[in-house]
């Protein structure tokens, strides 16, 4: 009996630590610091060596496509400060951007931050959180 | 309408609660009519939640917008059935879509057992009543659906205001899969609030035999089935509504549907260990309990905006609510599972490692792993912010590193696990089984290696589901074989009789080709490319085998929307295949106008050519079009529908006929008897 039960053991750690390996190359691969625009700024130095997913809204008005590249810019309002950041962002990814993605949508941009301040992107989400829920939780709506 | 819609979720929350209480005093009190009250009480519900939902229904029909809900989820131009969809289009309605589904199948559940089960019911009922009634208190004291339209000003109290128009519903929802995505995810995540109550009744009658297992046994499937569907339908509307050319990106909220169904898999299969051996009864508990808590963790995850994710649900005040109802459920039901584990003693020990009880036991080992490493890459943004400050997301890399593998590896069971015996299986019988569909497999693997098809996973993928289908169809054909000589039947008449006789057994090798063809489907996206290009009328793109050419560009007004829509032939060889219509709309209601990427698929057995307008360029000439080029995607689709049709058999009663020669088949315990020879 002894025997058989080691045998469920092993066979059970073997398949658990070749996951775990698995798991841990592939969050090496893919993993990213989630920051707001302040957060972004507040990081200083260490922000141009990550990988980042940066979040703010699309500033209004900013949009400009060149061919397949977009530059736009997202900002935040700092909750302490009241202080509004901006960081200009140059899309660059394979992908159209969303639907989602329009003046005032909120927007998660995926990539570097250059050394001349702006945030290269290879990945973008974007969703208009400003039309769907931040209204319909106020309960109003502008008469056309 | 609404104050009737809001009398209904108040009566609702009273009796519910009464419901609950008097279930459990009638237990302790010996009280039988307290007891009937109970469950009156548990139907009387149903009736107020259903009077709400058709309320609510009623006031988008007629688009009430002094209705807060209704204002923010429609307007005037909205189709009718898009009307009656956005009852589940937002936070709150959404909410009470799911505690009405829990009310019904509750109701079903005690016209189903009140007879049969007498000493659990009660029990039952407290338990799928407690969730029903956090719902309540939901829907009636935080998100609210009937209530009304206000006007905010600062330092007064708010107005009501009725706007001329609703604000409309979100444009990715306006979409048939966004129809029935979520009543069919729900019915499955609700759905397996049954078991998990059935479960609980049986700890707390100590009734632990497999009682519970075989009352809720068709609940699980039913509710693994519509969990299934609704999965892949999401993942059918995200490849046609979202545009990036795929079906599956690990998503938050595709994560949370994707926990409980994994649990969900491992419960189906370990239960019937319990059933055979009467082992596992801890560990299928355990496994229940996770699958229920995995269905509410779904809902908070979707509902809350704890995580970040493509869907567009903001941050809301259901998150605490949410947490605290986790905590309290799975605290109790853990302490009540640890409390009877002396009740709980397995029959059986596991004997060999090449058995079918160890085959389920590496499933379960599996699939539990590859939800706890769905569920620790969508946590982690939250777990490392919590330890290290910084908030860390894992990519796509992440999920498909580890769960890649798992499903082959569980591909590889699906096909060993049913021709293994209990206990243990000899050498011979190993051989017997799995030596020819190996050496098929392997061989035609080794061919399709030097025809090109040199990706190792896909490989491994493909050569897997070989092996499985020869396994599968062996099975059909040495059972009709067998059964023919007996009966003298067509093969087709001893395949139909084979599989209605057990249907359970048939059914799940159904489900399991299902999965074969889902796999081979999933395979293929390891061959997607993808060109873009900007067109003018009369210009032409190549990918592999197909043209596409640009023969008109224009625009389109109706009352809902506006648009640019491209007029585009596709050519396979050179040959004419198909004209599609790819568009980018804008929707009119609300201020702000979202564009809307319709995409063209032209669909084929081989291969997918999913086209996507993405605009015009700026001189207004030319549409920039981008063309993917996805192998196989119809697989995944034709492989949900096997699956779903599988499912739909093995819920099926066995048909029982009249055997001459060995009349104690038709013993009571259903197949137990055949599924044991067999091997």
């Amino acid at each position: 009996m002894k025997r058989k039960q080691l045998k469920f053991v092993v066979g059970s750690v073997v398949i658990i630590l070749t996951l775990a390996y698995l798991a841990y190359s592939g969050f090496k691969e893919g993993n990213a610091y989630y920051q707001t625009v302040n957060e972004l700024y507040a990081s200083k130095d260490q922000a141009y060596t990550r990988r980042l997913k940066v979040a703010g809204d699309v500033v209004p008005g900013s949009i400009l496509r060149d061919g397949k590249v977009i530059n736009f810019m997202i900002s935040q309002q700092d909750e302490k400060t009241k202080k509004l950041e901006t960081l200009p962002v140059k899309y660059v990814g394979n992908d159209a951007p969303p639907d989602t993605f329009v003046d005032r949508a909120q927007a998660v941009v995926e990539g570097q931050l250059g050394r001349d301040g702006v945030f290269v992107a290879n990945k973008m989400q974007a969703k208009c959180a400003s039309k769907y829920e931040k209204e319909a939780a106020a309960g109003i709506r502008k008469s056309d | 309408m609404a104050q009737i819609g809001q009398f209904a979720l108040a009566l609702a929350w009273v009796v519910t609660a009464y419901s609950i209480v008097a279930s459990l005093l009638g237990i302790r009190l010996k009280h039988d009519k307290l007891i009937a009250s109970g469950r009156n009480a548990a139907l009387g519900t149903t009736i107020c939640i259903t009077t709400a939902i058709v309320c609510l229904g009623y006031l988008f029909a007629v688009s009430d917008f002094s209705i807060k809900y209704i204002a923010a989820h429609s307007n005037r131009d909205l189709p009718m059935y898009f009307k009656v969809s956005s009852i589940w289009g937002g936070q709150e309605g959404s909410l009470l879509f799911w505690g009405w589904l829990l009310t019904i199948y509750s109701a079903l559940v005690v016209i189903q057992n009140w007879r049969k089960h007498s000493a659990m019911m009660p029990y039952v009922i407290a338990v799928l009543m407690g969730t029903s009634w956090f719902f309540t208190s939901m829907h009636l004291f935080i998100v609210n659906p009937f209530n009304q339209t206000v006007v905010l000003q600062s330092g007064l109290s708010p107005l009501p205001f009725v706007p001329r128009d609703g604000n409309g519903l979100n444009p990715l929802l306006q979409d048939a899969y966004m129809v029935i995505h979520p009543p069919m995810l729900y019915l499955g995540f609700v759905g397996f609030a049954v078991p998990f109550a059935f479960a609980m009744a049986a700890m707390l009658t100590k009734q632990l035999g497999d009682t519970w297992i075989r009352t809720t046994r068709r609940w699980t499937m039913v509710a693994w089935m519509f969990l299934s569907i609704g999965i892949l339908l999401g993942g059918k509307w995200a490849y046609h509504e979202l545009g990036w050319g795929g079906f599956w990106a690990w998503d938050p909220v595709e994560n949370a549907s994707m926990m409980p169904w994994l649990i969900g898999t491992a419960f189906l299969h370990s239960v019937m260990v319990q059933e055979k051996k009467g082992m596992l009864k801890v560990w299928n508990m355990v496994l229940i309990i996770l699958t229920y808590i995995m269905s509410i963790f779904g809902t908070l995850l979707t509902r809350s905006g704890m995580v970040q994710s493509v869907h567009a649900f903001a941050q809301s005040p259901v998150g605490g609510y949410f947490r605290a109802f986790i905590i309290v459920a799975l605290s109790g039901a853990l302490y009540l599972l640890f409390d009877r584990l002396p009740y709980l003693k397995s029959e059986n020990q596991m004997e060999s490692i090449v058995s079918r009880e160890s085959s389920f036991m590496f499933n379960n080992l599996i699939l539990l792993a590859a939800c706890f490493a769905v569920f620790w890459g969508t946590m982690f943004p939250i777990i490392s912010e919590a330890v290290t400050g910084s908030k860390i997301t894992v990519g796509p890399p992440f999920f498909n590193k580890v769960n890649v593998p798992i499903a082959i590896f569980l591909m590889f069971l699906t096909g060993v696990g049913p021709l293994l015996a209990w206990r243990r299986a000899s050498t011979n019988s190993l051989q017997r089984n799995f030596l020819w569909p190996a050496v098929i497999a392997l061989g035609t693997g080794v061919v399709l290696y030097f025809r090109g098809l040199q990706h190792f996973y896909a490989w491994l993928s493909v050569v897997m589901s070989i092996f499985v289908t020869i396994t599968i169809v062996r099975e059909f054909y040495k059972g009709a074989a067998a059964r023919q000589v007996g009966t003298g039947d067509s093969f087709v008449e001893a395949v139909v009789n084979l599989t209605l006789r057990n249907t359970r057994r048939y059914g799940g090798y159904i489900i399991h080709f299902g999965f074969v063809l889902l796999f081979i489907g999933w395979s293929g996206q390891a061959f997607t490319t993808d060109a873009e290009g900007e067109l003018g009328i009369g210009d032409r793109i190549s990918i592999r085998e197909y043209t596409l050419r640009v023969d008109k560009l224009g625009i389109e007004d109706t009352a809902n929307y506006a648009g640019q829509k491209a007029t585009i032939s596709l050519f396979e060889y050179g040959k004419k295949k198909a004209t599609l219509y790819p568009e980018k709309r804008l929707y009119k209601a609300g201020q702000e106008t979202q564009p809307t990427t319709e995409v063209a698929i032209y669909s084929s057995m081989k291969n997918d050519v999913y086209v996507v307008f993405q605009g015009g360029t700026a001189d207004g000439k030319k549409a920039i079009v981008q063309v993917f080029y996805n192998p196989l995607t119809m697989w995944v689709w034709i492989g949900g529908i096997v699956l779903v049709a599988g499912t739909l058999i093995a819920l099926l009663p066995n048909k029982k006929t009249i055997l001459r020669r060995r009349p104690e088949i038709e013993s009571k315990e259903e197949s137990k008897e055949i599924e044991t020879k067999v091997s």
